[in-house]
């Protein structure tokens, strides 16, 4: 049924920047303060106050830009988006509209069959943030925390240019790494620094005309915008299949039932009577501004994982996963720094093996780690210089997440070391070959599978201290009777 | 008598400590309690902040501390925010609001040393060319209590008339300083957008209103705008200019002045009303002056174009009165629209809800372009056509009013009348210009007003132009009967 359908999703991000104060007013825009102690005299639109804009959002909103090789206007506009709600002090919103900072810019996703898949974005532009209603513990009557008022916003707009729930997914993870990696936004989508509405539409495949598209509004996880649109879709073509017409809306989705329900037509939308506002001039972007914000753009994760692909030689997917955050990377190259880059798939795998395990197991942050750099590359010198095997290497490194303590000392304190004595192997063997006369005949006979299992006995043996490649080659060629 | 004195001659007394502030502030606050009943003209008597701030700057004068305004009392308009006193705006909707913060234009002249008696009545949030839309009442004309003193600023314009204050602020949106001024004899000043911070000024209509000054001469507006004047970072559209010292520039000679004449403001002009107008370029032919007429041929459109961007604007800039943090709130609302429909239908009077919904109809889905897209366009035009006409002269002359002060009551019912009153003023304020109107004369005993308007941030020389006049003239000198 689904094959006969495709979908079209476009995205509008909603990025909370990363400044200090509001982007109107001098008011702090930390989270989590009790109601109303971050709202001034302008975010509670008070008689006779003014708006003056915040430079930093201006230049966090032109690196977004620069980011995503969009045109950054020369002359962009801050107009009023007006409507009445008690979260909205003003009774306007100001945002921009006809003249936004960032025009058209675009991103690559990997898809997960590893093809790469270009995204249009439409624009980006610079807005304000409503309060909040507070309804709990109050009885008949509504609070309003205005906090938030005036906090500052990245709406950016992608063309209507994915085609499952899967590739919105990616391109949203992909503006979150981006946000991030610019140090614009923290990302933290609990607390509302991140979200997105999705524009949902359905259409024959085939078919050039859109189809009609709902609105699923204020999407706070990557997993609810995923199940967002895969229930929006699958009710639009049941819908359409049963004879009947998907109409312009927006709706919500709730994550407790899975599903999506109307919030206001079309016909019900506000009018929201635009204009420029006359309280604030137009912004001027002249090139010495947009050459100074380039000057500042950190090195983007196409840029690293193509680096990392290149000069390290690592997969692509390795490269991926490593420039997937700013911080992963910078401990990735930390680690390389004192190893050498000839064992960066050895780090590469470390660090998306053992660490990320450890990491996720124990819920920290990559900067909050237990294991610090310079540490892993301790524990990562030893397996290069043989000291211990990689076997060994993964019981070490879970004794320095678990003590805090360096490789060098584990090993030390547990005689972890790597038993590299060819006279001391070849003793272990030979009491294991006398030990096993009938496993011994029958390798002889042509049973090759039981090399490996006097390996093992020789690993038990040796708390498998022996080093594997001088346990190899010795064991061969005392079985071969050779020596 | 002390209220006939200027503001030089007053400072003079004060630093002499001949005359202390408490004193010049008590006879000012007797000719209040006096005159005002008459009058209506202020809404609000600060009696006691007055005394107590006159005080202070007593002491900053017995400190040997000098300045032009150190220890003189004014009225505030009550559209300027007030720390710690009411500001109503004219309206039921702000009749309970206490501003928590100064305004900058008050916060500039309390630090100058200012001394405020109390807040001048006006109609409701500006709106109204006769101050009868005032919550608080009619103000009545000095001149003759049956007539309007104009507005919107027109309790400040009758206030100084009456020499309730040795000068009074005002804002002037399509000419709220410049009509009350003239229909009340006295010298207003509306400075150039951008000129004078609008911080703390309840908006009406943003991208026109400008505050500004009523004193008795223009010397004496020149110090007050001297000390009101400047760039301030809370208003993003005020501007970064070195603030002229007006009061030196006062006696510049006015050889070589080119004056345009306006034709439009002559036409179908009351010919007793145009009579004092070419009396008072007489007046400055003889200075050295050289007349010509110019042609602003777009500025007939400028009233309708003015109701368009006005309305828009303050239907937005109103919307934050809706009862729920501050101002007037509906009793027992039953829900979330009842709450905002019964708050604005019982707090807004029936001119401020006339404009909103003009407003909100011009800037409405389907009818944008056709209303407010067009009046911004227009608004481009009539610039232009000043930007024109300053190329070739430095300023532009012609009456402040098409009559003067007309009847309580005549014109209150039929708006479209009522808007025609600011013909001569709105276009100043479409392009952004400084304009001043001076008394020059009466007809019927009520006083007519000369309106001078220059290019951008020539304040400096319509003050230096008007004070030249005033020496050669003495219409500014007149009071109105009982009021001397």
């Amino acid at each position: 049924m689904m094959a006969d359908w495709e979908v079209v999703i476009g995205l509008e991000i909603h990025a909370q920047l990363a400044t200090r104060s509001k982007i109107f007013s001098g008011a702090a825009t930390a989270y989590g303060a009790p109601p109303n102690t971050q709202a001034s005299l302008v975010d509670l639109a008070y008689p006779g106050v003014l708006p003056v804009l915040n430079a930093e959002a201006v230049r966090m909103a032109v690196k977004f830009g620069l980011a995503i090789g969009a045109t950054v206007a020369r002359r962009s506009i801050f107009a009023r988006k007006n409507y009445f709600y008690p979260d909205l002090p003003k009774g306007y919103q100001i945002s921009q509209y006809e003249h936004p900072v960032v025009g058209r810019g675009s991103l690559n996703v990997v898809l997960d069959d590893g093809t790469t898949k270009t995204i249009g974005v439409t624009r980006a532009h610079l807005e304000e943030d409503a309060g909040k209603s507070l309804h709990e513990g109050l009885a008949n009557a509504s609070g309003i925390d205005l906090n938030r008022a005036g906090t500052p916003l990245l709406e950016i707009v992608s063309e209507p240019d994915m085609r499952s729930a899967k590739e919105a997914v990616a391109y949203m993870k992909k503006i979150h790494t981006l946000v991030r990696y610019l140090e614009i936004c923290d990302g933290n989508m609990q607390e509302g620094s991140f979200r997105c509405d999705a524009n949902v539409s359905v259409r024959p495949r085939g078919q050039e005309k859109f189809g009609t598209r709902a609105e699923i509004k204020n999407l706070n996880s990557f997993r609810f915008v995923e199940k967002a649109i895969q229930h929006e879709v699958a009710r639009q073509v049941e819908l359409i299949e049963s004879g009947g017409r998907v109409v312009q809306e927006t709706r919500l989705y709730d994550s407790d039932k899975d599903e999506t329900r109307s919030m206001r037509s079309k016909e019900e939308a506000n009018d929201y009577r635009y204009f420029p506002d006359p309280d604030l001039l137009p912004v001027e972007i002249d090139d010495g501004f947009i050459a100074t914000v380039r000057a500042t753009l950190p090195e983007l994760p196409d840029e690293k994982a193509a680096r990392f692909a290149r000069d390290l030689g690592l997969s692509v997917y390795d490269a991926g996963v490593l420039s997937a955050s700013r911080e992963l990377g910078a401990y990735f190259e930390a680690v390389l720094a004192d190893l050498g880059a000839a064992h960066a798939k050895l780090a590469a795998n470390w660090v998306m093996g053992e660490l990320s395990s450890a990491l996720n197991r124990d819920n920290v942050e990559i900067t909050g780690s237990r294991v610090s750099p310079a540490s892993l590359c301790g524990l990562l010198a030893r397996i290069v210089d043989a000291t211990i095997s990689g076997k060994i290497a993964k019981d070490v490194f879970e004794a320095m997440w678990a003590e805090g303590r360096g490789a060098d000392d584990i090993i030390e304190k547990r005689g972890l070391k790597q038993i590299t004595d060819s006279g001391a192997i070849e003793g272990v063997i030979d009491a294991v070959i006398a030990a096993n006369p009938k496993q011994l005949a029958d390798y002889r006979a042509g049973k090759d599978k039981l090399f490996g299992f006097f390996v093992g006995q020789v690993m038990k043996a040796t708390e498998g201290k022996a080093n594997p490649a001088q346990l190899n080659d010795l064991l061969r060629a005392k079985l071969g009777g050779s020596a | 008598m002390l209220h006939n004195l200027s503001l030089g001659e007053l400072a003079e007394r004060l630093r002499s400590r001949e005359l202390s502030s408490v004193d010049l502030t008590r006879h000012f606050l007797g000719r209040i309690e006096r005159l005002n009943p008459a009058l209506n003209a202020l809404i609000t008597l600060t009696a006691d902040g007055a005394l107590a701030a006159a005080a202070a700057a007593d002491r900053r004068l017995a400190d040997g501390e000098r300045g032009p305004l150190l220890g003189i009392p004014l009225i505030h308009k009550d559209i300027f925010c007030t720390d710690g006193v009411r500001t109503s705006c004219g309206s039921r909707m702000l009749d309970n609001f206490v501003a928590p913060y100064d305004a900058t234009v008050v916060a500039r002249l309390k630090s100058a040393g200012a001394v405020m008696l109390g807040k001048a009545n006006m109609d409701e949030f500006a709106m109204g060319s006769s101050n009868e839309t005032s919550y608080y009442g009619p103000v009545k004309n000095p001149w003759n209590t049956a007539k309007v003193p104009g507005g919107s600023s027109g309790g400040s314009a009758a206030a100084m008339a009456a020499r309730l204050a040795p000068f009074t602020t005002g804002t002037d949106t399509g000419g709220s300083i410049r009509q009350p001024a003239a229909l009340t004899g006295v010298t207003g000043v509306k400075p150039t957008y951008g000129r004078v911070s609008r911080y703390g000024m309840v908006a009406f209509a943003s991208s026109l209103d400008q505050a500004g000054v009523f004193a008795r001469t223009a010397a004496d507006a020149a110090t007050v705008l001297k000390a009101m004047a400047g760039f301030d970072p809370l208003d993003s559209t005020s501007v970064d200019e070195p603030v002229p010292d007006y009061p030196a520039m006062l006696d510049a000679p006015l050889h070589g002045l080119k004056i345009g004449l306006l034709r439009e403001f002559f036409d179908g002009l009351e010919p007793r009303n145009a009579a004092l107008i070419h009396d008072s370029l007489k007046v400055y032919t003889s200075l050295g002056a050289t007349t010509v007429e110019v042609s602003l041929p777009h500025l007939p459109l400028s009233v309708p174009t003015y109701y368009v961007v006005a309305p828009a604007e303050c239907s937005s800039n109103l919307s934050r009165f809706d009862g729920v943090r501050f101002g007037y709130r509906c009793d027992h609302p039953k829900d979330l629209a009842d709450l905002y429909k019964r708050s604005r239908g019982e707090g807004f009077g029936p001119e401020v809800k006339r404009r909103i919904m003009t407003g909100t109809y011009v800037l409405s889905a389907g009818y944008f372009d056709a209303y407010y897209l067009k009046a911004q366009k227009v608004r481009r035009l009539i610039t232009e056509d000043f930007r024109a006409a300053f190329q070739r002269v430095d300023l532009v002359v012609g009456p402040t009013t098409p009559t003067p002060a007309f009847d309580i009551g005549a014109k209150i019912d039929d708006p479209v009348t009522m808007y025609l009153n600011d013909i001569y003023t709105i276009g100043a304020n479409l392009a952004g210009l400084p304009g001043l109107s001076l008394p020059c004369g009466f007809v019927d005993g009520l006083p007519m007003g000369l309106q001078l308007i220059g290019p951008h941030f020539s304040e400096g020389r319509l003050l230096n132009a008007a004070h030249l006049y005033q020496q050669a003239t003495d219409w500014h000198t007149h009071a109105p009967r009982g009021y001397e």
